[in-house]
């Protein structure tokens, strides 16, 4: 019920899919905004509180995702796709996966650099596992924003295609990873085509 | 022969007399690499309580003249990335264009103009201060705590200082409010004397 076909992801894939969508723009959005504001801002603190505890969450979102298509194996390529655009993608969704793990993490290296850990809405505490490299803040820091915009970056350039495929090629390489009826339906079991 | 030795002598030994600074001109390494030195910074937070930190890396010397102590000189330059309040988000804060640019400007430094010492070791030292790309007279109140053998074979002398600046001099333009427009500094500066 919850796993993906040969056609379409499953509802369980769509979920994480989309959360992940809302929570990477709404967080790279937050911490553009957190890091302008002024000191005596209501917000000054509790912005990037808030931050730091939903990246965390988001992270263990991810991670879940990722366990989940251990078990779950994702549609089959649609046959209308070219063998350039099979490889694009598949890089394209190497490169997020793997930032989507990398940003939270130089996040959690930023704020546990002097041992600190992180409060994840007064829930639970995530420990500093890796504190005290010499300039771990700022060297985190660096890589946290680089990360990020290459993330937002290439998480853009993936809805272009995905767009491009769903407007100009009237395929199903959008509509599948959403819960709402395939265009072009699989024939039914037994069917020939 | 006697009789006309005797003037020139006389004015020899006067001429030393004028200038006895020279010899006594002693010199001062800040003992950075067993840390008995500090470059501590406190700050108003809010009005309510200070935050105080420190530049953990700097180096520098000075010379002093017991016998004409307005001759003594000092040097220092800080490493501005050394900036250390006790949190390291707040650190990483503080090296930003926000306030010191620590990417623009790596070094802060204090260069003497100008020393006097009064009675009791109190004194003013006058010099100019670079931070932030800007160079600005400062007087610093100063008093030497001791001087003397240490007990493994050297000789130390040791000084304590008090400044206060404030931010928007030097171009820091980040406003932390009505309170917190000065930071204090305080020196505890320990020389070994160099043979």
């Amino acid at each position: 019920m919850l796993g993906s076909s040969s056609t379409r992801f499953g509802p369980l894939a769509v979920l994480f899919h989309w959360t992940v969508f809302l929570g990477v723009f709404a967080l790279f959005a937050l911490g553009l905004y957190m890091t302008e504001l002024d000191y005596y801002h209501p917000w000054y603190n509790s912005a990037p509180a808030v931050h730091k505890a939903a990246g965390i969450l988001l992270l263990g979102l991810v991670l879940l995702r990722g366990a989940w298509r251990l078990f779950d194996r994702p549609p089959a390529p649609l046959d209308t796709h070219s063998t350039l655009e099979r490889w694009t993608a598949r890089a394209v969704h190497g490169a997020l996966y793997a930032l989507l793990v990398l940003v939270p993490l130089s996040g959690i290296l930023i704020a546990t650099a002097d041992g600190r850990p992180i409060d994840v809405f007064g829930w639970f505490d995530v420990p500093a596992l890796v504190s005290g490299l010499p300039r771990q803040e700022d060297m985190a820091g660096e890589l946290h924003e680089s990360l990020s915009w290459m993330l937002v970056g290439l998480a853009s350039l993936h809805a272009l295609a995905a767009l491009k495929h769903h407007i100009f090629d009237h395929d199903d390489t959008l509509r599948r990873m959403t819960l709402r009826p395939l265009r072009s339906p699989p024939p039914a079991q037994g069917d020939k085509p | 022969m006697k009789q006309r030795l005797m003037p020139l002598l006389l004015a020899a030994s006067l001429a030393l007399a004028a200038v006895p600074a020279r010899a006594e001109l002693e010199h001062y390494v800040i003992d950075t690499k067993n840390a008995h030195a500090f470059i501590q910074f406190k700050i108003s937070h809010l009005g309510y309580s200070w935050v105080i930190g420190r530049f953990n890396t700097f180096a520098g010397g000075f010379s002093y003249d017991p016998r004409n102590p307005a001759a003594s000189k000092v040097d220092v330059s800080i490493d501005t990335a050394s900036i250390d309040s006790n949190h390291a988000e707040r650190d990483k804060h503080l090296r930003s264009d926000d306030f010191l640019d620590v990417g623009k400007y790596p070094k802060a430094s204090f260069v003497s103009t100008g020393y006097s010492e009064g009675a009791g070791g109190q004194g003013q030292l006058k010099g100019e201060l670079t931070l932030h790309g800007v160079t600005r007279p400062v007087v610093i109140e100063t008093r030497m705590i001791g001087h003397g053998k240490d007990p493994w074979g050297g000789y130390r002398r040791g000084f304590e200082g008090t400044t206060t600046l404030k931010l928007k001099d030097y171009g820091i333009k980040k406003d932390l409010g009505p309170a917190s427009q000065e930071v204090e500094l305080f020196l505890s500066i320990e020389g070994v004397r160099q043979p």
